[in-house]
This record gives C-alpha cells, sequence and structure tokens, in this order.
C-alpha cells in the first residue's frame, strides 16, 4: 500500500499540482511538501506529493552502484556504502 | 533520468549479486517488512538470486493483512448504518471480518465506495452534505499524513459530515516487538521505504543501538534491494550494525518535518491489535480529542458482536516471518487469491498472495 511513484511536476495552482507518471498526469495535493517547483520530481502517495526526488543524491547512489559493478568485474573490492 | 528504469538494469544487479556471493558471512535471515518490497522481490526474483547463506523473509508490512477482524466489524457495522457513506482503500472491502466483509455489506445494499486519495472521501463529502461520509483509514506512516492532512482541509473548509474511522499503525513500535518474539530470529531489516520518506531513520536507532542488528532502508527496484542486501552483509562482515539509507533520493536522516508534524497534529498514538500477532503499545493512531466531531468511533454508536479470528489461518505466523504461507494448512487449497481465507490472500501486497502469483520459495 506504501506504492509512490515519482513524477514529474507539469503545472502548480494553489495546493495542487499537476503530476506526470510514465505518460499519465495526475492530480497531486501539496500539502505535505514545501519547496515544489515547476520540473521537479515529486514521490506521491494515495493523492499527495511526500517527498521531492534528490537528483544529486540519485546520481551518487548510481556511481556507487557502478563501481560495485566494475570492481565485481575486476576481481577487485568496494565498498557498498 | 526518470529514477526508475535506471535501478532495473541488469549488469548492475549482476555486480551486486556477485558481491553478495562472494562473502563468507551466513547462515543470515534479514526481513523485508513493507509489502511493497516483498512483491518486488518476487517479481524479480530476487529470492532465487541469493546464495543459500542468504534468506529473506517477508514480514507484517502490508496494512491491509494486518488490520484487525474487529476492525473490520466495525467497519462493516458502520456501512451498515443509514445515511452513511463508507468510503476505503480498494483492497480493504475484501478483507475478511468475524463473519463478512466490506464487499459482502455492499451487495446487501451498504454504501460502501473504492477511493484512491482520502482527498475523493473528502469530495464525495461534500457533494453528499446531507450523509455521513466515513473515511475507514489504514496504512502506515507513508499514509496516515495523507489523511491528517485531509482532515486539515475538512476542518478549515467546515465539511462536518466527513468522519474518519481509524485503523491507522505505525512501523517501528511492530519492528521491536518482532525482535522481541523469541521464535523469530532476524539478522537484520530491510527497512520500509516510503515510511522512512516521512519518519526518517532515527525511529530505528534502536535496532542497531539496542538490539546490534542491521537496518537498511531499501528503495523499491530490483537494483535497491540487492544494493541494500549487500548493505547489510557488509555490516555484518565488518561487526558494524547501523542504520544506512541506500535510498537517499527518497529518504534523508530527518524525514519530511512537515508531513510529522502534520501527522500527529490531528493524530495521536494508541495502541493497536495487530491480525494474527497481538496488540502491540502505542503502535496505532487514533484522531485526537479536539477532532472529536470528525471521529467516526465517538460520533457513531458503533455496536459489534465478539470479533472471532477465521479458524485454520496461519496469517499471524506469516506476518511475523514464523511461517512461509506454503507452512499454512489453507495456502492454495482453501485459501487463493479469488477466494481467500485470510487477509495476506486479499493484498496483493500480502505474502500469501505474492508466493501464490511469483513461486513458493
Amino acid at each position: 500500500m506504501c506504492v509512490g511513484i515519482p513524477g514529474k511536476v507539469l503545472s502548480m495552482e494553489g495546493r495542487m499540482a499537476v503530476v506526470e507518471v510514465g505518460g499519465a498526469t495526475r492530480q497531486v495535493a501539496l500539502d505535505l511538501l514545501d519547496g515544489v517547483s515547476l520540473g521537479d520530481y515529486v514521490i506521491a502517495h494515495a493523492g499527495f506529493a511526500i517527498h521531492k526526488v534528490d537528483e544529486d543524491e540519485a546520481l551518487k547512489t548510481l556511481d556507487i552502484l557502478r563501481e560495485i559493478t566494475e570492481a565485481m568485474q575486476g576481481g577487485g573490492e568496494t565498498c557498498a556504502t | 533520468m526518470r529514477h526508475v528504469d535506471e535501478y532495473r538494469d541488469a549488469g548492475l544487479a549482476q555486480g551486486l549479486i556477485e558481491g553478495i556471493r562472494r562473502s563468507a558471512v551466513g547462515p543470515l535471515k534479514f526481513m523485508e517488512v513493507c509489502g511493497s518490497h516483498t512483491v518486488a522481490i518476487f517479481k524479480s526474483g530476487i529470492r532465487d538470486l541469493l546464495p543459500d547463506s542468504i534468506s529473506l523473509v517477508s514480514g507484517p508490512g502490508c496494512p491491509v493483512c494486518v488490520t484487525s477482524v474487529e476492525d473490520v466489524d466495525k467497519a462493516v457495522e458502520i456501512a451498515r448504518q443509514p445515511g452513511v457513506i463508507l468510503a476505503t482503500f480498494g483492497d480493504m472491502v475484501r478483507v475478511p471480518g468475524s463473519y463478512t466483509n466490506l464487499q459482502k455489506a455492499k451487495a446487501e445494499g451498504a454504501d460502501v465506495r473504492v477511493v484512491y486519495s482520502p482527498f475523493d472521501a473528502l469530495t464525495m463529502a461534500e457533494e453528499n452534505p446531507d450523509k455521513k461520509v466515513v473515511f475507514f483509514a489504514a496504512g502506515f506512516e507513508t499514509t496516515s499524513p495523507a489523511v491528517a492532512a485531509t482532515l486539515g482541509r475538512a476542518v478549515e473548509g467546515g465539511t462536518s459530515n466527513f468522519l474518519i474511522f481509524s485503523s491507522h499503525k505505525t512501523i517501528p513500535a511492530a519492528m521491536r516487538a518482532l525482535l522481541d518474539t523469541p521464535a523469530l530470529l532476524i539478522d537484520g531489516f530491510l527497512c520500509p521505504g516510503h515510511v522512512s520518506t516521512i519518519i526518517g531513520t532515527r525511529p530505528y536507532n534502536f535496532i542497531a543501538d539496542e538490539y546490534k542488528k542491521p537496518a537498511v532502508v531499501s528503495g523499491f527496484e530490483p537494483v535497491d534491494i540487492l544494493q541494500s542486501v549487500l548493505m547489510m552483509v557488509r555490516q555484518v562482515e565488518e561487526g558494524r550494525p547501523a542504520v544506512d539509507i541506500q535510498y537517499r533520493r527518497a529518504v534523508s536522516e530527518e524525514g519530511n518535518p512537515k508531513a510529522v508534524e502534520t501527522l500527529y497534529r490531528y493524530f495521536r498514538p494508541s495502541d493497536s491489535n495487530w491480525r494474527g500477532i497481538a496488540v502491540i503499545p502505542g503502535s496505532g493512531l487514533k484522531l485526537r480529542d479536539e477532532y472529536a466531531a470528525h471521529d467516526a468511533e465517538k460520533v457513531l454508536d458503533i455496536k459489534t458482536a465478539e470479533p472471532r479470528e477465521v479458524k485454520g489461518c496461519s496469517c499471524g505466523e506469516v506476518l511475523q516471518g514464523i511461517k512461509t504461507p506454503p507452512e499454512c494448512r489453507l495456502f492454495g487449497k482453501a485459501c487463493t487469491p479469488e477466494s481467500p481465507v485470510g487477509a495476506c490472500m486479499v493484498s496483493y501486497e500480502g505474502s500469501c498472495a505474492a508466493y501464490y502469483k511469483y513461486g513458493r520459495r
């Protein structure tokens, strides 16, 4: 039940925003989240935006994952954290 | 970047599996607490990819599955009252109570409606001023702030016919209860992703500090989960139990303070009955007294017969990871997704439904 999917904010009016998730658009309420701007990716759950996806952290996680993969291919050691 | 496809990369997954396989630790039993993780793990076949030394067991993190029989009985009784519309999330209408469920009550004439968001129930109340619209609210900390914010809008707009029947539960108290269960020896927790988006990681600190077990907050894509397992394995190897975040793009240590503040402005902690498990002190949420006028349990006269647990159903043990679904004698015979006996077979995110649909390891 805790499914939340990242969607891109297309428009905002008052406390409501329209987000695009996988090609479909839906309305989400912004009561639980401050500082949302057009173009942000937000995680929506039960009709409310609950988090702004942190792009820098997402890139860092992907970097770590690539490092692990490279280390495994090369037989070396790495740290997941 | 769409924050989804990147975490389904087979090459990345292969590297992580290799990392887990090379580890010499084990046997280890990790519990994924969240039902959405259970579904993701089964769907991607992760259990079959892990070495025999690492096993994953499903926990109590499906809100539908842990809703008590007596709360379903109360919801049915509310729905049967004249002048009431009962609104709730989809799977809740099929959860068995002592004698019946909401779907059957609807067939018998009760006005039961399924909504996607509590907001839809508020709109329903605005459109039906001559009725009481009761939102039967289930869910963990991911969901309860949305219900709180909806109540906030009802209070603000003077929508006095919008009521809430709260069956909300909170996750950390249940995790502590699981760690104190002698029959269950868990070596670490894959912590729920979106619950943690709200509450952050501090409520889990006791897992590492007091119980010396690893805890990693994980995302929901296959690569997220594999990385989280590797992080827990590394913690065990290094003898360094800690609460780590793998799902950094959606979770921070402090969580979402605005959502937490909204939640506790309208709700207060209460004891709560987890289906088939026990009453866990402080693990539920009820409306604060200031909002009694919106509390269905205070506004309506709800009389129900003595609750009766479903006979022969092992949901309680399945929810605690003590039994696997195929070890229940009803599984796949008397209890199937088409005709579920227990709540774990009702919900798409229930362990029994996942075992039935995706395989039985």
